[in-house]
């Protein structure tokens, strides 16, 4: 447990997050309008999206069984009976004056989702609720010093508002949960997990306690849309709180909004009379009934995901849960590793190795995704069968692969035309340890006082220097060892 | 239950609806009514019998995923009070 230091003790800070998810659809929960993102304002905007008098919401079956996917992903109840509510406020951006929303009985209730540690252990964090509801229109109040512009294209798109339960302990487990519930969303394929594009939206609720005591009041910090900010959100949050606390103040129960910018939040004073939102049965829609047999088809039909995938990796391939869980984070690179296993044709952890570090490194660096990279699955396969069958030593295998990257060509080709082949000719290396012994008389007397592990260290280095890294090292060690023996 | 002139004025503010002091006062004793004929309800015992959400007996149709519409700006836009490069235009809100 990670417990933050106070200037009169200990403290324990308490965290949920409400994820705001935009479901994969092609139109939107209830209307036939567009989804897709970034069309001219107002483009994609149904007269029932636009509250239209007379018009009345039916709901995206496609929708409904996306949430059914993602309850099943997060290995939580799904609510065979579900009720849609409307949230009344006004704003704006909310033609309706209330959104369509699920209150007292949402689609999918008590899951769980594991999250993953940098040193490798896991931690259950509960998921308390998921539920349907519609997203507002866009407001841009920066356009014109009187005037807000409202476009409604969002208006109506589905989201999934996932709810987890206190369980969360500190900024970096928050960013561990965000981060496994996207790549659990993308494996789903039921949210793209886009945080700049606001797909994925996040409120964090917080407060704080002594260890072994009651919770604390919270607040909600609202508009946090990385995984860096809700961090930063947090560590703010958490130190503000205990700050009041510790100077004899109390925390006040409400809303605040993170500014990005200056890395702090505010209060939202307005907000408050608004929260009466008067939650009732929606009367142009009908319970949502669902049948066992629909959960079932629609849960044979989930793929693999990351949790198995990773326990997967480590029985079948050996990895440890780091490289395991560094492999499955995005269903594009364990596909890609597997690729490269080539059906297990190839060693797993060498292949681990090299497209966790070398790989990732190289389109890190260079910007690039897995689908431009110059180098494919098969190309990389084939430079391991090179370090595998001795043609090239590991140390050289990196020059390979460099020159792999620059021109696109395989590893063959490169290591024939840069000449990178290792020596294993026991002959031309004999030849390499006749000349670097001829040539340091000093250092093979200093060796003849004693098997000195450093000087043979030294004769090694001197050898591969003298075949251009190309000798085969443990054959140079080997000659060595008997010619200075002897 | 019972509603007071507070109620009726906080129920009104949410709704934002603009009511006259006399008004107000009307209303207090017309909801506190409507509620007390309500409340009525109350008296039949209803354990064990689920709520009735609609008169009809079906269940929720459901649509399939597909756009049906068109471009929609200029059928939206065209009963806007206000409007400027194709958004809606309000007073500012803030924050």
């Amino acid at each position: 447990m990670s417990l933050i230091e106070g200037e009169t003790g200990k403290w324990e800070v308490v965290i949920g997050l409400e994820v705001h998810a935009q479901v994969i659809s092609r139109s939107k929960l209830f209307s036939g309008a567009s989804t897709a993102y970034g069309a001219a304002p107002n483009s994609q905007v149904s007269l029932v999206d636009a509250a239209m008098p007379g018009m009345l919401p039916v709901l995206n079956r496609e929708c409904v069984a996306q949430a059914v996917r993602t309850g099943l992903g997060l290995k939580a109840k799904i609510n065979l009976t579900s009720v849609f509510e409307r949230k009344n406020y006004f704003y704006a951006d909310l033609p309706q004056g209330y959104q369509i929303s699920q209150f007292k009985h949402p689609i999918v209730g008590e899951g769980t989702l594991t999250i993953d540690l940098p040193d490798g252990s896991t931690r259950d964090i509960g998921i308390e609720r998921l539920h349907l509801e519609q997203d507002a229109g866009k407001s841009l109040h920066d356009q014109d010093p009187r005037r807000t512009f409202v476009d409604l294209n969002r208006a109506g798109v589905a989201l999934m508002e996932i709810v987890s339960k206190p369980d969360i302990r500190s900024a970096e487990e928050a960013g561990a949960y965000i981060r496994k519930l996207r790549s659990i969303l993308r494996y789903l394929g039921t949210c793209d997990g886009n945080m700049e594009e606001g797909s994925l939206r996040c409120d964090v609720n917080l407060s704080v306690r002594r260890p072994g005591e009651p919770l604390g009041t919270r607040t909600e910090t609202k508009n946090v849309n990385s995984i860096r900010f809700v961090q930063q959100a947090i560590e703010y949050e958490a130190r503000r709180q205990i700050e009041v606390l510790e100077a004899g103040g109390t925390i006040e129960q409400e809303t605040r909004l993170f500014d990005s910018r200056k890395g702090e939040s505010r209060s939202m004073r307005s907000k408050e009379e608004a929260h009466d939102y008067r939650y009732f049965p929606d009367p142009d829609l009908l319970p949502l009934v669902l049948e066992q047999s629909y959960v079932d088809e629609l849960a044979a039909a989930l793929p693999e995901l990351p949790d198995e995938k990773k326990r997967r990796f480590m029985e079948d391939y050996g990895l440890s849960a780091y490289d395991a869980g560094v492999l499955v984070a995005e269903q594009a690179n364990a596909a890609f590793y597997e690729a490269v296993l080539d059906g297990g044709k190839r060693d797993p952890k060498l292949a681990a190795n090299w497209v966790t570090v070398n790989y990732f490194g190289a389109l890190n660096a260079s910007g690039v995704g897995l689908a431009e990279a110059p180098i494919d699955a098969k190309k990389l396969g084939g430079l391991l069968d090179l370090i595998a069958d001795g043609t090239v030593s590991s140390r050289l295998a990196k020059e390979v692969f460099e020159a792999m990257w620059e021109s696109g060509k395989d590893a063959a080709t490169i290591v024939e035309e840069k000449g990178l082949k290792q020596i294993t000719d026991e002959s031309a290396i004999e030849a390499l340890v006749d000349k670097v012994i001829a040539e340091n008389p000093a250092q093979v007397e200093q060796y003849a006082g004693g098997e000195n592990p450093k000087v043979i260290g030294w004769f090694v280095g001197q050898v591969m220097k003298a075949s251009q890294g190309k000798a085969n090292p443990g054959a140079v060690n080997q000659i060595l060892k008997r010619k200075l023996g002897g | 239950m019972s509603v007071d002139l507070g109620t009726v004025r906080h129920i009104a503010k949410l709704a934002r609806l603009h009511v006259e002091q006399e008004q107000a006062e009307a209303l207090v004793g017309e909801l506190n009514k409507i509620l007390g004929w309500v409340e009525q309800l109350g008296e039949l015992d209803t354990t064990g019998v689920p709520p009735m959400t609609s008169v009809v007996e079906r269940s929720q149709p459901l649509r399939e995923d597909v756009v049906t519409e068109e471009d929609s700006n200029s059928a939206v836009l065209a009963n806007a009070p206000d409007s400027a490069h194709g958004f809606f235009v309000v007073p500012k809100v803030v924050e």
